[in-house]
Order: C-alpha cells, then structure tokens, then sequence
C-alpha cells in the first residue's frame, strides 16, 4: 500500500484500457471511497443547513417587501436591516438578555448537572438505573409541552408554586408578571430541562475516569475535594467543556420556552434572540429584518466555539 | 522504624465470600517482603488493606506501631506503585512526582531537590518535562516509582508493577527495582503472581494460597524446604514432580515403589524422618532439576528410575522431557547431549538427598 492510503493495483497497462484504468484507480483510491459513502450525509447537511443558511444571509440583506436590496444611511446598501437593529434599543437588550440567559442557565445546568453526576456515580449500579431513568424524564418530555405545565405553575391566579409560598407565610411571587421574576423563571425552566443532558454527559465521563488514579491520589494524601479538582475536573475538562459548547448553541437558540412560558414578555423584556426573531420576521411580517436578528448568533458562537474547540485538540494531543 | 504488622486480618465480602481469611503476618524494617500467589489467592487485596483502599472486615494492621485500622490512606505514610502505573495523565512527569508532596505543602525548593534525585536514581532526568502519554511502558513504570520514591515513605507497596512490561524489559525493571530497594532501604511489599520475580527480589517470600498464608520464608528456604504441597509445586520452574508411590520399610531401611514397581533408595539420613509413614501411600516430591540423565555425579545417593519421554523440549543450555507415569505428568532437566527420543526408554537418576515426601491426606510436606 502506498503511504498516501492508495492501493496499488496491478494493472495491464494496454493502450487502449489506459483511461479505465484511470477511472478504476480513482473509484478505488480510500478517499474517493470515504466521500463517496459519506455523500447521502453530505447532501443532507448542506440541504438543511447550508442552505438555509445561504438563504438567511440573502434574506437579510433585503427590503421589507423583499423587492430589492435594504438601504442604509451609514452602512452600504443591503445590510441596512443590520444598521436599523445597531440603533434599536431593543434589539441590544434582546442581545444582553440572550447572553444572560444563555450563560447563567448554561452554568446552573452544568453545576446541577455535575452535582447530581456525583450522586448518581456513588450510588450502587442496582439502584443507580432507577433513579437516573427518574432524573433523565425532563429531558425526554417535549420542552413546549413541559414548559406548558411550568406556565400553570407560575400562573399568576392558579400557581401552585405560591400556593405552597403561602403556606410557609411567604408572600406569592409575580413569576410571568415582573421582568425579573420573568427572566428567572424562563432560567429556571430551561435549567429543569437541560440539566439531565448534563448529568448523563459528565456520568458517562465520571464513570471513564480509572478508579486508579482516586487510589493513587488518595495515597499521595489528597483529600476528596482536592481529588475532584486534580483528578475529576482535569480527567473531564474535554467532556465539560464541549457539553458546555453544545449546550450554549442550543440555549442560545431556545425558542420553545421562551414563547409558550412569557411569549417574550413583559414588555418584551424576556425575548432571546430566537422569540425576536420570531416576533420581528414572522409575526411583523419583517422577514429581512427577523433574518438579520438571528444571523447574529453566529459570530458570538462562532467565537465560543472557536476557544473551546482548540482547547479540546490540545488536551487530547497531550492526554489521549 | 517502619515495621508492618498483620494480626488476624479477614477480609469477607458481601455474601460472606473470605478472600483473606485470618493471616498473621510480621515485616520487619528495611525489609523487602514478597506476597506471591496465584490469582484470586488474597494478595493482592492483603496489599490493598494494608494501603487503606480496602477496609479490614476484621484483624488490626500497624505500620510503625500505630494501628492503621480507621487511617485514611493519605495519613498512613505509604507509596504505592500500581500495575497500570496510574499516573496522572494531564501533568507532566514532574508534577506526577512533585504531586503527593505538594499536597503535603513541601517548600518548593525541597520538592525540586527530591524529584530531580529520584529522576537522577531512576534515570528519568530528561523526561521530567514530557507528559505519560509520551513515555513508553518502562519509562512509565519509572515514573510512578519515582512518584513513590520522593514522598520518603514508611512502607513501599508494589501491586504487581511489572505485569505489563514485556519479558525483557521485565527482566531489567527487576534489576532496576533491586537497586533501589537496596539504594533507599525503604520497607517494601511487592505483590506478584510471578514466583522468579518473588525468588529473585524477595528478602522474605510470603506464599498465598486461598486466602491464607501458605508459607514465609526466605527465597531457598522456600525451594528447599517447602512445607505444603502447594509451595513445593508453585516455587520453582518447571514445577516440581509428584510422583504416586508407596513407602515401605526392608529390613531398617525405607525405600520408595512406584506404580510401575521401580524402586527407589531413600537415604539414611531421612530414614527416622519418614519412618512413622512406612507402609502408606505417600508422594514422591522430585524438582527436575534433580531428576537428570544418567551420568557420574558427585551428589550423593543417587537412584536410578527408566522412563519413556512422551515429549522432548530442546531449550539450548538444557533439554526438558516430559513423562507420564500413573497420571502423573514427570519433567526432568537433562544435559542437551543427552541422546533422548520420543518413546525410547530412558535411563534418569533421581538425586534422593533433594527428595521430598508428602503426606496426600494433608498436602504437608513430611
């Protein structure tokens, strides 16, 4: 075999068979092969994603009747929609509360998730499928129809939640009502929701790291906090770490709780990039506009992904 | 003073299985003990008692004086080198060793100064940047004895450190593990299933056999003077023959028959020894070593057997031949000029003053 992963076929090398040849040495080449069998992939992904991809750019850059090119005052002509959200209010705090609640619901799942990865891990393999297939039903259940049930428990007349509030004498809490309850409760929800993802990922991590090297740092005389920040961590920084990633995108990109818990309210106040795109493209029948809102995750993910993904080419280098 | 301990220790698990059950054992300071055993014999959890990974279901151990018992692992001032070396995979070669003292908050200079000594022992000093993956398996195996040199430990554990080395590499860590005990002196258990490593390195062997201690002894006492069958069969390579016969007494002297009605001389000076067992069936314990070809020898009593070999082992410095007589499979170590072939009688001396009785109603060597 040849080193650049070709096989060599002897061939009897006529004149006249020399273009078959050609054609039978490229059909066997292990490259052509490997793109051959991953074309039906390909096609899908770039019909699902590379095209409207493509298409939101295009979308973007186009009027409101989409007859022609947006114009703009200080940018050049077709990112006109782009210079009208650069001097909205609302669109820089739908991108405030967008990070916000991306990044505290993407480090409380983490947090709940690796917590409950640790309880699940000493738990004796009898018990533990029980009580990991319990733990796992929020992220099974449809996130709109889940999300449903949070909304009749944060309902303002109805909340079972203030009902229990009550009880203990605590006044009840206008979850949906005032922009702050509101933005937590959206949190709290996708937290619920996301963190079972988590303890399943760091779970599987947890149960790849060799008991060995506990015993081993056990005997050099570290303490079980000390064993989790030089053992565990390290041992799962790449599992975290990408588990974070995808999960920012993901959370980045929630719509579903967003629109059926506060439906972007009050006042707008609780709309991510995903509701407003929603309600600016589709509901306010501004289709180039609602394009533009949501090409704005790209970059700031891009540049997330970017980081996390060179630190996990690292490690592996160094560890694997 | 690091003196080790064991008093009546049992480990049960859950559905009362005794892995270990009720050994007494003493290991002196600087001593290098060997526990050896076949798989599943209790050593390897014996070890990992003694270490603090696994609770004691009764019996005390002391390291030093002090009765560990309810000691966590990191208080017990113990290193260990584990089979699969179990370094830390994220820090480089010198932060694996620094580790253990770092945690104990050494001024850094000390750190330094002791990890480049136990580099300079171990020959590691250019690798210290480099991190495990790096390494190959010996360099590893060097690594994680230098993780256990620089603590300065009372006791030194090995678990079967050198099970996943090749054969030759094998050879040179022994060596190299035999230096350093003799460098630093430090207290040592070694675990091994592995009876040359336990013959070579071992001041004491500690043979294990289901869960209980066979037999301690220094390397040749144990090949001398073994005390149970087990022993007798499990040191040494090619392990001993057991040969079925009968003892009988002839007119004040004993000799041995066995089932194809040879005869064979015991000497005189076991005579008083073995009298009290003339006229039952016993087993005729011989290494091959001391069952050779028939030629002049200068050992004394020699006594001639005839077998047929059923297969000849040609090793170059020597010729192993395997037979079989009344179930029993026989080896002998013959000179490789020996003119030996299959299915052709051979002529073997047994050297009878090497000879060894054991009683098959208990297995104890008589």
């Amino acid at each position: 075999m040849a080193a650049d992963g070709t096989l060599a076929v002897p061939t009897a090398a006529g004149a006249g068979s020399g273009r078959a040849n050609t054609l039978q040495r490229f059909a066997r080449r292990r490259s052509t092969i490997a793109f051959l069998m991953t074309l039906p992939l390909l096609v899908v992904v770039v019909g699902l994603v590379g095209y409207p991809a493509a298409y939101g750019i295009y979308l973007s850059t186009l009027n409101r009747r989409m007859t022609g090119f947006m114009e703009g005052d200080w940018l050049p002509t077709g990112l006109g929609n782009f210079e009208i959200l650069f001097d909205s209010d609302t669109f820089w705090m739908v991108v405030w509360q967008s990070c916000i609640f991306a990044i505290t619901a993407v480090l409380l799942k983490a947090l709940i998730g690796f917590w409950l990865a640790h309880m699940l891990h000493h738990i004796p393999t009898k018990g533990q499928r029980k009580w990991r297939g319990m733990l796992l039903v929020p992220w099974v259940i449809p996130p709109a129809l889940s999300t449903l049930g949070w909304w009749w428990m944060f309902d303002p007349s109805y909340s079972s939640i203030n009902w229990i509030l009550n009880i203990f004498a605590v006044p009840a809490v206008p979850w949906l009502g005032e922009p702050w309850w509101a933005r937590a409760s959206v949190i709290i929800v996708n937290v619920w929701y996301g963190a079972p993802f988590f303890m399943i990922m760091y779970l599987a991590a947890l149960k790849s790291v060799p008991e060995q090297l506990y015993e081993a740092a056990a005997i050099d005389g570290a303490t079980s906090w000390q064993r989790l920040r030089y053992v565990t961590l390290p041992m799962m920084a790449n599992i975290i770490s990408i588990t974070v990633l995808f999960s920012l995108i993901v959370t980045f990109a929630n719509y579903d709780i967003v629109r059926v818990l506060t439906n972007g309210g009050p006042r707008d106040l609780t709309h991510v990039f995903a509701s407003y795109a929603f309600q600016v493209g589709i509901l306010s029948s501004n289709i180039p506009r609602g394009a533009a809102v949501s090409l704005f995750m790209f970059p700031i993910l891009a540049v997330c992904a970017f980081f996390v993904l060179r630190g996990v080419t690292r490690r592996n280098k160094e560890q694997m | 003073m690091a003196q080790v301990s064991l008093r009546k220790i049992i480990k049960a698990y859950e559905g009362g299985v005794q892995a270990v059950k009720g050994i007494d054992l003493d290991i002196e300071d600087h001593e290098f003990v060997v526990l050896v055993g076949p798989s599943g014999c209790g050593k390897s959890t014996t070890l990992r008692m003694i270490a603090g990974l696994e609770e004691i279901t009764s019996g005390d151990i002391a390291i030093g004086g002090t009765v560990v018992n309810d000691i966590p692992p990191r208080d017990r001032d113990i290193a260990m080198v584990f089979q699969n070396y179990a370094l830390y995979p994220h820090m480089s070669v010198y932060d694996n060793m620094a580790f253990g003292l770092t945690l104990r908050k050494f001024p850094k200079a000390e750190i330094d100064r002791r990890v480049k000594e136990a580099g300079r022992i171990l020959d590691i000093t250019p690798l210290l940047d480099r991190k495990p993956k790096a390494l190959s398996g010996g360099q590893r195996q060097r690594v994680a004895m230098g993780r256990a040199i620089v603590r300065d430990p009372k006791v030194f554990l090995f678990d079967e450190p050198l099970s996943n080395l090749d054969a030759k590499l094998r050879v040179q860590m022994r060596t190299e593990i035999k230096k350093v005990h003799q460098t630093v002196k430090t207290t040592t258990i070694y675990v091994t299933h592995d009876q040359v490593e336990a013959m070579t390195l071992a001041d004491r062997v500690v043979v294990m056999n289901h869960g209980v201690i066979e037999q301690v002894g220094p390397p040749q006492e144990l090949y001398h003077h073994p005390a149970t069958r087990f022993v007798a069969g499990f040191i040494g390579s090619p392990a001993m023959n057991f040969i079925p016969a009968r003892l009988e007494e002839m007119s004040g002297a004993l000799r041995l028959t066995l089932s194809n009605g040879q005869t064979l001389e015991v000497p005189d000076a076991r005579t008083a020894r073995y009298r009290a067992h003339a006229g039952k069936p016993v087993l005729f314990g011989i290494r091959p070593e001391h069952l050779t070809d028939d030629k002049p020898t200068d050992k004394t009593n020699p006594a001639p057997v005839t077998l047929t070999p059923e297969v000849i082992e040609p090793m170059g410095m020597e010729t192993l031949a395997h037979f079989k007589l009344d179930g029993a499979e026989i080896s002998a170590r013959l000179d490789p000029a020996t003119p030996a072939a299959v299915g052709e009688p051979l002529r073997l001396i047994a050297h009878m003053d090497q000879m060894h009785l054991i009683d098959p109603s208990n297995d104890k060597v008589l």
